[in-house]
């Protein structure tokens, strides 16, 4: 037996101080990397997630999934048993690979190995090897192997984990063109469409890697769908080899291995790094990069959306004015918010994460260099140490998923609902973070509901405020 | 859609098959089960122990995907509520959880003083090898608490072996209490889960007709009340697999007779107080009292019922719950709401369940054991149905072809059993199946929503 865990995630970071001190985690703020990696292979074109390891993984992995985007989200697994656990999987990945392919007819196959699999020492190599040695056939769908231990990392970790193997699996190199990589991240349904819709107002053929806005938000069916429409196409998928540039969100990603850096040093598409486009400045670096590339200016609609955000932000700015946040969530959706609460004049008093890049808090300063030392910026913490943190803070609202209701509730604050997962809403998958549009969206959900909440609160009932 | 050769034998259409249907066995590996592990069994049963400190010992996700997710109530204590983990890391893996998981729960019993702990394996503990059980009684020895393991390691078995492990783990409550005489006609709820707070209506059922309810288990559960469970002079164990094995041992070791009930629907929740009264025979006024309780609550849903009925009647359901007992039930409800069962399934039924579900449900329904997705919606479109009643992994199915949905699982939020459970039941199944939204789904477009269920193409 082999307990040493296949290395492809990064070890973290433990150069940022410690705010975790408890021994357990009480209520995490962070979920297990297999569910990144299924949630990055939902979002490519006819591409099924395959657990290597134990049914329960897949279960719990589908329903958290299905609770936030209302769809359905089928994910294999090859269903360990004691013997497996013992002698090996290998004869359950044979099998469960063959009906996957004869039920679904996928035409990738992503497969994610569980800690299960992987404390056992699973050689995902040599599966593949000895699978395709026996069973390959013309059409026979493409497999990736993307290594998630659970011990390991977070959502996040898996997730561009999986982007990485996507595009080290399949992309292959040639002339340069024009296209243009997007790998956003771990963001909503919404925010992809809105991003496939500036790439084409730019005029710009793009990879936008993983792209699940059809298909995890699709319309209803007349005929059950084995696998729903949309996704990366896997020749997308393949031309990113050849595009001229590689966007990649994401500030803590800096030193990590990702789709950007794979694609860099092979075909040497260069990488740009990007924070999370959420608020003005963030956007404006964003939409700079695409003039660039694109040789086109800014098209006028997006500078109309810019001008009327600035517009909106000055007409409420006096019902945000020194407000105090708890922001929390994946690290660099908590650095992008951060970045835009400072621009509205709110402060940020708790920025958390579950998450351990060791990169939390320079992210956080390099994009909102004016807030307050009196900013906490906790990474690697759990709920409790976030009440904790939030008891002595006072703050007016939080921010982020539906996860800190239950703080929200005792603290009797108001809670605005982003990222994921929000499973006590409907829409979760529709919330627009991103661009100058999302930064509308969430101005005014904060602003309608820090009125809401004076308005309930307030003894006279004003009807105009 | 084929069906997968190795899944064949657990599908029969009644009256078309002589076989009996194939069950109790592994997943296929690569079928998409909607059965989860066998730590989600022991989590799903213990989780309602108020009180208890509930630690899962291993990597963060089985405790993250399980934070706060069931409608199961509490009268008082909100310990449960929370999610505590191991979250183990690396180097735990390669040198042992032990000390962790050791520290973890001094640490815990310190700031949250709970009345036991429960201790949850993982798959990864199963491998790595930790010695759950040491670490447990050397806590409880310190704590002066029950510290109780629950063998849960996800890859041993079934969702089933997760139930009788928790059945393990709760028995060593059991018989722990200072007094130790019987209590006059007194019973044990098992398996009811306080969904919405369901083990309080039934519970309320109980004291009106002059019953004695000793301890719940595990809805709304106190460990105290657990710990003096044997006291109780009959168990009425709801829920085909997941507290029968508890039921067993303390008929073995306590000689309390168990009596199989369900709280579903007017005849079954009626059967379920008859059933008691009829056992505490020595006074009659208990039964007396029971038939005017079922007259007076029959009498007062009866008559929104009929109206219901009105809508519904010619309506056909599928079905796909986690136990078969609880299928029987929902075929017998539905049927009095005037609806048709064409499709029922279970993830853990037995053989001897599937036997009776041939014997309540029309020829030409559907039984499926252990379904995947694709054969749901398969058998769905191919039945026609106008309602899938199942869980939040069904819903989606259902939902993606116009058709109507129950959510009849844990995560409910609304009361489903007793009496006035069934009048809940009748108006979600009527809200959904006759809400206007279906005109624009594809699927039924087209179609006009006639309240008699003959639904006719439109020309």
């Amino acid at each position: 037996m082999n307990p040493l865990p296949s290395a492809s995630l990064p070890l973290m970071d433990d150069d940022e101080p410690v705010f975790h001190h408890a021994v357990a985690t009480r209520n995490a703020c962070k979920l297990c990397t297999p569910l990144g990696a299924c949630l990055a292979f939902r979002g490519i074109e006819g591409c099924l997630p395959f657990l290597h390891g134990s049914q329960g993984c897949a279960t719990y992995i589908r329903r958290y999934l299905i609770s936030h985007f209302r769809e359905p989200m089928d994910i294999a697994a090859s269903n360990f048993s004691e013997q497996s656990a013992v002698f090996g999987g290998a004869s359950n990945f044979h099998q469960g690979i063959q009906n996957v392919v004869k039920g679904y007819r996928p035409r990738l196959i992503g497969v994610a190995t569980t800690c299960l699999s992987e404390t056992i020492g699973e050689d995902l190599r040599l599966l593949f090897h000895q699978y395709f040695s026996k069973h390959w056939e013309e059409g026979h769908p493409e497999m990736v192997h993307v290594s998630t231990p659970s011990y390991s990392g977070t959502h996040m970790d898996g997730f561009h984990a999986a982007v990485r193997v996507v595009i080290e699996t399949l992309a292959v190199g040639g002339p340069r063109s024009r296209r243009v990589n997007l790998f956003p991240g771990m963001v909503s349904a919404a925010d992809l469409r809105y991003l496939k819709e500036i790439l084409s107002g730019f005029n710009l053929p793009h990879t936008l890697l993983p792209d699940y806005s059809d298909s995890l938000d699709g319309p209803s069916w007349g005929e059950y769908h084995k696998l729903p429409e949309g996704g990366t196409p896997l020749d997308a998928i393949r031309a990113g080899g050849s595009s001229q540039v590689s966007i990649e969100f994401g500030r803590t990603l800096a030193e990590k291995n990702t789709a950007g850096t794979c694609l860099e040093e092979k075909f040497s598409v260069p990488r740009r790094l990007l924070g999370l486009p959420i608020g003005i400045r963030e956007s404006d670096a964003f939409f700079k990069l695409l003039e660039i590339v694109s040789g086109h200016t800014l098209p006028a609609r997006h500078e109309a959306e810019r001008g009327r955000l600035v517009d909106a932000m000055i007409d409420g700015h006096k019902y945000v004015a020194r407000k105090k946040a708890v922001v929390y969530g994946e690290e660099d959706l908590v650095v992008g918010l951060a970045a835009f609460l400072a621009e509205i004049g709110v402060e940020p008093v708790i920025c958390a994460s579950g998450g351990r890049s060791g990169r939390l808090i320079e992210s956080i300063q390099a994009v909102a260099p004016e807030l307050a030392a009196g900013c906490r910026i906790m990474s690697g913490v759990d709920f409790m140490d976030i009440a904790e943190a939030a008891a002595a803070a006072k703050p007016d609202f939080m921010l982020g998923s539906s996860k800190g209701y239950l703080l929200a509730r005792k603290l009797q604050i108001p809670l605005v609902r982003v990222g994921f997962p929000i499973h006590d809403r409907i829409g979760g998958q529709r919330v627009l973070h991103l661009g100058y549009r999302g930064a509308q969206q969430l101005y005014d959900r904060i602003v309608n509901t820090l009125l809401e909440h004076k308005q309930e609160l307030s003894h006279v009932g004003y009807s105009y405020l | 859609m084929k069906i997968l050769d190795d899944r064949k034998q657990q599908i029969i259409r009644h009256g078309l098959h002589t076989a009996p249907i194939v069950c109790e066995k592994h997943s296929v590996a690569g079928s998409v089960s909607q059965r989860a592990c066998v730590f989600c069994g022991s989590r799903v049963v213990l989780y309602p122990i108020t009180d208890a400190l509930h630690l899962v010992h291993g990597p963060i996700g089985c405790a993250a995907y399980t934070w706060d997710i069931r409608g199961a109530q509490s009268s008082g204590e909100q310990l449960y509520r929370n999610s505590f983990s191991t979250d183990l890391r690396e180097m735990d893996v390669i040198y042992g959880g032990e000390k962790k998981l050791y520290h973890a729960l001094c640490e815990l019993i310190d700031a949250h003083q709970p009345r036991a702990a429960f201790v949850y394996s993982t798959c990864i503990v199963g491998v790595i090898g930790d010695d759950v059980g040491a670490v447990c009684k050397r806590v409880a020895a310190e704590k002066n608490i029950p510290v109780l393991p629950v063998h849960s390691e996800g890859f041993k078995g079934t969702k089933k072996d997760g139930y009788r492990a928790a059945c393990e783990a709760v028995y060593q409550l059991i018989g722990t209490a200072k007094d130790n005489g019987p209590i006059q006609h007194s019973i044990n709820i098992l398996g009811d889960f306080n969904l919405a707070g369901e083990t309080w209506i039934i519970r309320d059922y109980y004291r009106r007709i002059g019953i004695n309810v000793v301890a719940c288990i595990t809805g709304d559960a106190r460990v105290d009340d657990i710990r003096q469970a044997h006291r109780a002079r009959l168990n009425l164990v709801q829920c085909s697999g997941s507290m029968a094995a508890l039921g067993a041992m303390m008929e073995r070791d306590y000689h309390i007779p168990l009596k199989r009930v369900s709280y579903f629907g007017i005849e079954d929740m009626s059967a379920a107080l008859y059933e008691a009264a009829k056992f505490f025979g020595d006074d009659p006024e208990i039964l007396r009292r029971a038939e005017k309780l079922v007259r007076d609550e029959v009498g007062k849903i009866y008559p929104h019922l009929r109206e219901f009925r009105k809508k519904l009647a010619g309506k056909k359901a599928a079905i796909y719950v986690g136990g078969a007992f609880k299928a029987f039930s929902l075929v017998r409800a539905l049927k009095m709401l005037g609806m048709r069962t064409a499709v029922v399934g279970s993830q853990t039924g037995g053989p001897e369940d599937y036997r009776q579900l041939q014997e309540i449900c029309d020829p030409g329904t559907v039984i499926v054991d252990d379904a995947t997705p694709l054969e749901l919606a398969q058998f769905c479109l191919e039945q026609d149905v106008d309602l899938l009643i199942g869980g939040v992994k069904e819903r989606p199915i259902a939902y993606k072809m116009g058709i109507a949905f129950c959510d009849h699982n844990h995560e409910r939020k609304e009361p489903l059993a007793g009496f006035v459970g069934m009048l809940n039941f009748a108006r979600e199944v009527c809200n959904s199946v006759t809400s206007p939204v279906w005109q624009f789904a594809p699927r039924r477009r087209g179609r006009s929503l006639s309240a008699t269920g003959n639904r006719e193409m439109a020309a």
